[in-house]
């Protein structure tokens, strides 16, 4: 079982890039308190997402007549592990490159990869993903939020998404919406709309985690007239590029590395305290040998996608493991520390703890629960 | 070379000799002599000998689905051991004995000791070999056993990966029986199986098992001298599954799984006895942690990479 999981090099010409591209990402981060950098993929900062943009960092996968790269998930796994490990505000481009991207070139029309996509590609088109209603968490399929056809070909938007990250800074967000049907035809009825969030009718109002960000926010739609090329895809077929879109959202190497910044600014206090004890030497060995399997991992799942392939299960199985992996950090840093009351701790490294051990709940939420991944291993092992 | 060509072979070979009933009568002190000549005799013990000393040159990586087999079928003897001491004194120019040879790295219970006639100990360029001399650990059908003032230290690392390829197989093996157990037994009119509570231990029972895959491979990928990161990785990641892994299939199984007559109990033995062997993940975190350290100002992702 899960056989295809192998262990995968990254390609010589992917590894190239980390020289020019960490001088970027130096550049961006020189001014950001470790507590800041420990954001990362909550991070938001506009203008060095168009500095990627620009220098070719986004849009990795999708070809060059649109704009993109045209190079491989490989190439993504780099940028995003270069970005990721240093902590770099990425949360501007992030969903457009790692989702909305991909989505579009999959299932749009040209003229939609002609409109969407090299925008995307130069960090200029920002997109949130509103699947997520009050009354449908786990439970994707009993989405609420209704777009009727209308006589020009067009849709009337109703209703209400949450926890959209993003949204409040975001052009579009990709909506998962009922349009035929009711409720209880779940999968069915479903499709994807572009929602471009300028227009009239929209309110989003943030909604603050507690740590005081941000980062996600309620969005309303009342009576929202969208064009009929608002659609991507096709009508009905929403759960199928869901799932598709969820497999990229899932498998990447952001399952691994949120707690990252963290262990390294603790392995720098335990550098600057000179501790060397045999119990300090097994915890920072033991989080860097299950770091190094996780990275393998990672990896060996990018590769399902360079082979073409939506590992989905795998995406899972991957996930569910590394952001428990992600939540183990803080917990064990933290008693690390105060287990030497006597030792001093910088105020930005227990900031830093703090930060992560409150956000950390998130890490098993956001993109599916623990349990809900789980339900999906159990379907890929045979058992439903 | 198709490595499908050898596996399925020593598949074969592994499933006619070592049939429960026999590693049950091997465990019970019984004669290993048959078991061990039909290995002798299919020239798979010289796998990782050079070729120009007369053995298959196998890499240590391609080897590594022949090992998991020797996990997956709870071999009672040592098979892997013998196969990398072999190699290890081909290339220092030592002729091997035909028996079992084990690999001593520690004070604690030598894997396979009670079945072996031979014991290596030194450094991979210049091993010892000794005749056996072992005391049993009195554990119930241990094949595992003592052997004194030797020192093999410098053997550890091989004898880790080994050891994490050996729990890799074994764990493969454990996910698949506990997964069709659960698809088998009914209770509330029902599998087993379609209890949730069941379906998410047996998720994180897959978890750990293609974590412990991936680890193993981590180790076999420098060959038979390991580099010492990537020994501490292998070892630490499938110490640490085998323990998790061996608890869940048992919970799931009820307590048919701990019966000696079903063969669940000859996989987790073997499990908890290797995560145990040449270092458990406590001490192979250490040594990464060593590593790591001597590394000053060296982000974790840096050290990874370089790892
Ligand atoms: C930081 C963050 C960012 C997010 N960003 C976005 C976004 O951009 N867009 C978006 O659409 N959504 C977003 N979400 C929402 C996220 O997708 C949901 O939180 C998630 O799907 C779970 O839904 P819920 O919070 O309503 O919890 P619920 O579904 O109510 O679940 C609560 C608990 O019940 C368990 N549970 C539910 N059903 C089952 C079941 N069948 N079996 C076993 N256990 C079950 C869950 O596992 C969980 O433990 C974000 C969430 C977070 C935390």
């Amino acid at each position: 079982m899960f056989e295809t999981l192998t262990l995968s090099a990254l390609p010589p010409e992917d590894e190239a890039i980390r020289p020019a591209l960490r001088a970027l990402i130096a550049e961006a981060i020189a001014e950001l308190p470790v507590h800041r950098r420990a954001r990362s993929w909550v991070g938001f900062d506009a203008s060095f997402s168009r500095k990627l943009g620009q220098a070719g960092y986004l849009g990795l996968s999708i070809p060059q007549s649109y704009g993109g790269a045209d190079r491989s998930p490989f190439t993504r796994f780099v940028v995003v592990e270069e970005l990721l490990s240093a902590g770099a505000p990425v949360a501007a481009h992030w969903i457009a490159d790692r989702q909305s991207g991909p989505l579009i070139r999959h299932f749009g029309t040209e003229e939609q990869r002609q409109f969407y996509l090299p925008r995307i590609c130069k960090g200029e088109a920002l997109f949130c993903i509103g699947m997520s209603e009050p009354g449908s968490g786990s439970d994707l399929a009993s989405v609420r939020t209704r777009a009727e056809p209308q006589e020009d070909g067009g849709w009337l938007l109703n209703g209400q998404k949450i926890w959209t990250t993003n949204a409040t800074h975001s052009d579009y967000m990709i909506a998962l919406v009922r349009t035929s049907g009711t409720s209880a035809d779940r999968q069915q009825g479903l499709s994807q709309l572009i929602v471009d969030l300028k227009l009239p009718g929209i309110t989003i109002r943030p909604i603050v985690d507690l740590t005081g960000d941000a980062h996600f926010a309620e969005v309303f739609f009342d009576n929202v007239r969208l064009a009929p090329d608002a659609l991507i895809g096709a009508e009905g077929q929403g759960w199928k590029q869901v799932t598709a879109e969820l497999a990229f959202e899932r498998s990447g190497p952001e399952r691994i590395y949120s707690s990252v910044v963290l262990i390294d600014a603790w392995v720098r206090h335990l550098e600057a305290v000179g501790r060397k004890d045999s119990a300090t030497m097994r915890l920072v060995g033991s989080l860097t040998a299950q770091l190094a399997v996780l990275r393998e991992m990672s990896l060996a799942v990018t590769a399902r996608l360079v082979a073409g392939e939506s590992p989905v299960v795998e995406a899972s199985l991957m996930k569910d493991l590394g952001t428990g992996f992600e939540q183990s950090v803080p917990q064990l840093i933290g008693d690390d520390l105060a287990a030497h009351p006597d030792e001093p701790v910088d105020a930005e490294l227990y900031r830093t703890l703090l930060y992560v051990t409150h956000v950390a709940p998130s890490f098993s939420l956001r993109g599916g629960t623990r349990e809900i991944l789980r339900g999906i291993i159990a379907r890929g092992l045979g058992l439903r | 070379m198709d490595m499908q060509e050898l596996i399925d072979p020593f598949a074969r070979l592994i499933e006619d000799l070592c049939t429960p009933a026999a590693v049950r009568a091997v465990e019970a002190g019984g004669d290993a002599s048959a078991m061990w000549d039909g290995f002798v005799e299919s020239g798979f013990l010289d796998a990782l000998v050079a070729e120009d000393a007369g053995g298959a040159g196998l890499s240590l990586a391609d080897a590594a689905p022949l090992i998991a087999l020797l996990g997956r079928h709870a071999v009672p003897l040592p098979v892997g051991d013998t196969m990398i001491a072999r190699a290890l004194l081909a290339a220092a120019g030592v002729e091997a004995p035909a028996g079992p040879i084990v690999i001593a790295t520690g004070a604690g219970a030598v894997p396979f000791g009670a079945v072996a006639s031979h014991i290596l100990s030194g450094t991979p360029d210049a091993p010892i070999l000794t005749e056996a001399k072992v005391q049993a650990t009195g554990v119930h059908h241990d094949v595992d056993a003592y052997a004194t003032g030797l020192d093999g230290k410098a053997l550890r690392p091989i004898a880790a990966v080994l050891r994490a390829m050996l729990i890799s197989g074994a764990a493969g093996r454990v996910m698949e029986m506990t997964v069709s157990y659960a698809n088998e037994r009914s209770q509330f009119g029902k599998p087993i199986g379609k209890q949730q509570a069941v379906q998410q231990q047996l998720s994180v029972l897959a978890e750990q098992a293609v974590a412990a895959r991936i680890a193993a491979a981590i180790g076999a990928r420098s060959g038979l001298a390991p580099r010492l990161p990537d020994a501490a990785v292998a070892k630490h990641g499938t110490s640490l599954a085998a323990a998790q892994i061996a608890a869940i299939a048992h919970a799931v199984h009820g307590a048919i799984g701990i019966s000696e007559e079903y063969d669940l109990q000859l996989l987790t033995r073997r499990l908890h006895g290797w995560r145990l062997a040449d270092g458990s993940e406590g001490y192979w975190a250490g040594v990464l942690g060593e590593l790591r350290m001597a590394q000053p100002g060296k982000p974790t992702a840096d050290f990874l990479r370089a790892a």
